[in-house]
């Protein structure tokens, strides 16, 4: 038999025939389809059971409660808590991001100790009892060296089991240095301790408001408790309304009933201006100034003399008669309610301004009552036996703060943190040999980083209590990660400017996921190694007893509903707690030697820093740059605008004008430069802010966490920001910074 | 012989020659049509019985489960152990936390008991189950729409498994990664009960069939998103 090129053709021909009656061809489609659509790299998440459960969220001082939506034992989701008063079912986009802090690979997954030189990166993993033992050892040592003051902490939280533990452990070693990053709620905190005499928190009932002027605060970018804030205007926008008085074309700004553009750092003048003309057309409420208010004379006459619409609309650049008509806005609204606080409210901001808002609200009486401004309570569930120092310790107590802090300059203040690494670094102060840091960043988040890497550099010893790889963490000596608030239980009290006091309290929804010990513990143990009054101090048997302990009654409570509220509470009269019981136009309680007005609201120029350049710098804030302890997640950087972030450049906001003057187009590069530091940019024109400023995003440019949390892009704005002590609390009040700016 | 015969015999030998060359033909083409024949059939053959033992793969399940014998201890049928959760979900294969309700013992001593409370019990590991007739991620499919609100029984789509005494050999399938429940065991795709098969063709027949829910309860979209949400 001759196999031929026929048979061959044939056998093919019987072969493709074949093959197309099975099932072969069809089935193999089908199932190539399929196969393209799950390839088996895709991660799937595993079904399960569903559980809601809910808790608190800390990512912000926000206050919201949270619930966390898992699947068999996985958290999967974050919503808002309904029915939480201060949420009620809303959520921030960095609280909807939290599962990318939980599950992120920059968590710190065990302790760790630094091998290479600090800021390297080179770490080794050790056991928590090496790290313990390591810590109390050096804090033994130098307590035992007689020089237990020159230990700090810096935490992030003020109020709260976690923030009193350290703080308490602190003073039974014998450092009065505990110090907390301020925001202008410490300037408002501070000038209703100089007016009202209360030591409370600002809480605003923008609810039941009907006309809000707000001097830069960014209501919509991140100010207050931001949920909070944006439900609340939402409902007063309704028959309301907002006046932003602003700088720059905010979101604020934009979504606001009307815009005022001011010049920048001009907007205390602009308060006084409006009290003026409803003081000089007399439609302040007489019967709260006559009956519950002091100083009313002397703040008048300053008022009528310096601030008449005329001479204010020289200095903020509004015209007068459009300030005569905000004012009888104002005056006219039932419950107005005139807030300040520049963005978010980062920066405390000077003092007499925060005084000229509350004079400016007293005008109309809208206090401690609907619709007003509240003065809330420090919260008072914290009711430990008093701790005993030693003679070591009170020998140490003694030297004071090295912040000064409570000093004669600032003999109210108890924290003044941003004053910390000039006082480090003019080295007239006792130097800091170690330093803890709690849910804080300030590597990152203070302005003027250079110079607060400068301090940091000189402080021998760091340890941070961060859950994440931060720019802190990184320039630390010893890492004792705290379980991230998913995993941990914590008490978290008040919420930011909300009017009634509230009691969180976040539980472990998850298991940590990795090795951690909270934070709270940690000081019960090192407290414990100590012996003596310092161990005395600490009889708890872990954080959890202390906790509960501490909650009493309401622990079981809050387990199970996260939150309680005084719902009937009401601030009233006995908030004004000067020794005339009335609201002060000015204040006692400050020292007068350098400025005869100290005391009195008013429009203070204190100059911000770099005398060299012709334009003004400021800061914007926005919702999904986080500018606080937590960088911005994944999901938040997905959605931030590239007016703000190109690629890998910050991009800065100018008016065409600057820009044809400069030869700067749309995209170009610029460089910046300041008195604290320079950067190079990309410019973006904006009808929306003045010739001669430039505005720039905060929250940028870190340089730890991982690529994905923005490390590398953009520039840290406080490279460029730098520090203004205000005269009477020291608290930082620029707002901005003089700058050159040029092309590339 | 003259010259011309011998001609005529030349062309007649010719002619012979070629007569012969035709009766071979036909068998050159029987041997053609036999290789046709042959590639058909070793095709066929591929196609219909070598294709699906290469394409499918076959699993073992971590254990033996007697179904049958389940169902006489437990009050509530198929649910007593696949039940609804609260909040409506189907809770599909049980967890070791229901299991151990009732082997919180080794009950008997069968070799599959001890491998469970040896391996999974002791270790409080889940049994890492094969699903038969789990469906891809993409599909929305609700238990409590069917078995609760349509009141359809569990053996329509999984068949006599709760009579069974042994767990059917697992196969998958090597491409799509699917269980052959899906497709089916007849690789034509061809099935006689309404459980033989899960593709997506079977879920829409059955939907027209009955004239139920051809567009999206949630969103009223057309047929895909009846599953594909
Ligand atoms: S506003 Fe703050 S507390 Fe509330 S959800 Fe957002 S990050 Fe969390």
């Amino acid at each position: 038999m001759k196999l031929s090129r026929r048979c061959f053709l044939s056998f093919s021909l019987g072969t493709t025939v074949g093959i197309t009656l099975s099932p072969l061809p069809w089935k193999i489609t089908d199932d190539l389809s399929i196969w393209t659509q799950n390839w088996p790299w895709t991660p799937v998440p595993r079904d399960g059971a569903y559980s809601l459960e809910n808790s608190a969220c800390t990512l912000c001082p926000g206050g919201c409660g949270i619930s966390v939506r898992k699947v068999d034992h996985r958290a999967v989701k974050i919503d808002g808590m309904k029915d939480h008063p201060v949420n009620d079912g809303g959520i921030c986009i960095l609280g909807a991001s939290g599962l990318q802090y939980l599950y992120g690979p920059f968590r710190l997954p065990s302790p760790l100790k630094r091998v290479g030189e600090r800021g390297e990166g080179r770490w080794k993993n050790i056991s928590w009892k090496q790290a313990l033992t390591e810590v109390s050892e050096k804090l033994s040592e130098i307590r035992s060296n007689g020089e237990p003051e020159k230990v700090a902490v810096i935490s992030g939280k003020k109020e709260g089991t976690i923030a009193c533990l350290l703080e308490r452990f602190l003073t039974v070693y014998g450092s009065p240095n505990f110090m907390t990053p301020s925001t202008v709620e410490d300037s408002y905190e501070a000038a209703l301790h100089l007016m009202q005499g209360s030591r409370a928190s600002v809480g605003f009932d923008f609810e039941n408001a009907d006309f809000v002027l707000s001097f830069g605060s960014g209501i919509l970018e991140g100010w207050g408790s931001p949920v909070k804030i944006f439900q609340a205007i939402g409902k007063l926008k309704k028959d309301g309304s907002v006046i932003q008085v602003e700088p720059r074309l905010s979101n604020t700004a934009a979504k606001s009933d009307r815009w005022v553009p001011i010049n920048p750092g001009t907007e205390a003048a602009m308060i006084m201006g409006v009290a003026h003309v409803i003081i000089r057309e007399k439609l302040y409420d007489e019967n709260f100034i006559n009956t519950s208010t002091s100083g009313f004379q002397k703040y008048q006459s300053l008022v009528m003399e310096d601030y008449s619409p005329e001479k204010v609309s020289v200095i903020t650049g509004i015209a007068s008669s459009q300030i005569v008509a905000i004012a009888r806005e104002f005056a006219k609204a039932s419950k107005p309610i005139a807030i300040c606080g520049r963005g978010e409210g980062r920066i405390a901001g000077n003092v007499h301004e925060t005084m000229a808002v509350l004079a400016l609200n007293a005008l109309k009486g809208n206090f401690n009552r609907e619709g007003g401004l509240w003065s809330v309570p420090k919260p008072d569930y914290i009711k430990w036996a008093e701790a005993k120092p030693d003679q070591t310790a009170l020998e140490g107590l003694e030297k004071g703060r090295i912040d000064g802090a409570g000093s004669k300059e600032y003999p109210f203040m108890t924290s003044l943190l941003d004053r910390f690494p000039k006082m480090i670094n003019e080295e007239n102060s006792y130097g800091i040999q170690a330093l803890l840091v709690s849910n804080a960043n300030p590597l990152y988040t203070m302005p003027d980083t250079e110079a607060v890497k400068k301090a940091f550099e000189k402080i021998p010893y760091i340890v941070s209590f961060s859950s994440f790889m931060d720019e802190t963490a990184q320039f630390s000596d010893i890492l004792l990660p705290n379980p991230i608030y998913l995993e941990r239980y914590e008490d978290v009290p008040t919420a930011a400017m909300y009017k009634k006091p509230v009691l969180n309290l976040t539980k472990p929804v998850v298991k940590p996921l990795h090795n951690t010990i909270n934070t709270g513990d940690i000081i019960i143990k090192i407290a414990k190694s100590f012996g003596g009054s310092i161990a005395d101090a600490f009889k708890w048997r872990d954080y959890e007893t202390c906790l509960k302990e501490t909650l009493g009654a309401q622990w079981e409570i809050l387990k199970k509903q996260v939150v309680t509220e005084d719902k009937n509470f009401v601030a009233n009269s006995p908030a004004l707690e000067t020794n005339a019981g009335k609201f002060q136009f000015v204040a006692d309680d400050v020292n007068k030697s350098q400025n005869s007005k100290a005391g009195i609201p008013h429009f203070e120029d204190l100059g911000i820093n770099g005398a060299a350049g012709n334009f003004v710098l400021i800061p914007y804030d926005s919702m999904p740059l986080s500018t606080g302890y937590v960088a911005s997640a994944p999901f938040m950087l997905k959605v931030v605008s590239d007016k703000a972030l190109y690629h890998q450049d910050t991009v800065v906001q100018i008016n065409p004008e600057t820009a044809l003057i400069l030869g700067l187009k749309e995209g170009s590069y610029a460089n910046l430069e300041t008195s604290v530091g320079s950067a190079r940019v990309k410019v973006t024109l904006y009808d929306g802010i003045m010739p001669n400023v430039i505005a720039m995003p905060s929250g940028l440019g870190h340089t730890a966490y991982d690529d994905y949390m923005g490390n590398g892009k953009g520039v840290n704005i406080n490279q460029v920001l730098g520090v203004v002590e205000d005269p009477v609390t020291g608290l930082n009040a620029a707002w901005g910074i003089r700058a050159k700016f040029s092309k590339a | 012989m003259s010259a011309s015969e011998e001609k005529t015999k030349e062309v007649s030998e010719e002619t012979a020659g070629k007569g012969a060359d035709k009766s071979k033909e036909p068998s050159n083409a029987g041997i053609i049509f036999i290789f046709f024949v042959l590639g058909l059939g070793v095709s066929i053959m591929v196609g219909w019985i070598l294709f699906p033992k290469v394409l499918y793969s076959q699993k073992e399940q971590p254990f033996d489960f007697n179904h049958e014998n389940h169902m006489l201890m437990v009050d509530n049928g198929c649910q007593s152990c696949h039940f609804f959760r609260e909040d409506g979900t189907f809770s599909g294969a049980p967890k070791l936390e229901q299991c151990i309700d009732c082997h919180y013992d080794i009950h008997g001593g069968s070799e599959d008991e001890i491998i469970f409370h040896e391996q999974y019990v002791a270790n409080n590991l889940e049994v890492p189950w094969l699903i038969y007739y789990k469906q891809p991620n993409c599909v929305f499919f609700s238990h409590a729409a069917h078995v609760i609100n349509a009141e359809m029984d569990c053996r329509t789509c999984h068949g006599d498994i709760g009579e069974s005494t042994s767990l059917p050999v697992y196969e998958y399938n090597r491409l799509s990664s699917y269980s052959r429940n899906i497709w089916g065991q007849n690789i034509a795709g061809l099935k006689r009960n309404t459980w033989d098969r899960m593709k997506m063709s079977d879920c829409s027949d059955c939907h027209q069939r009955n004239n139920v829910n051809q567009n999206s309860v949630q969103t009223l979209k057309g047929p895909c998103f009846v599953c594909h949400k």
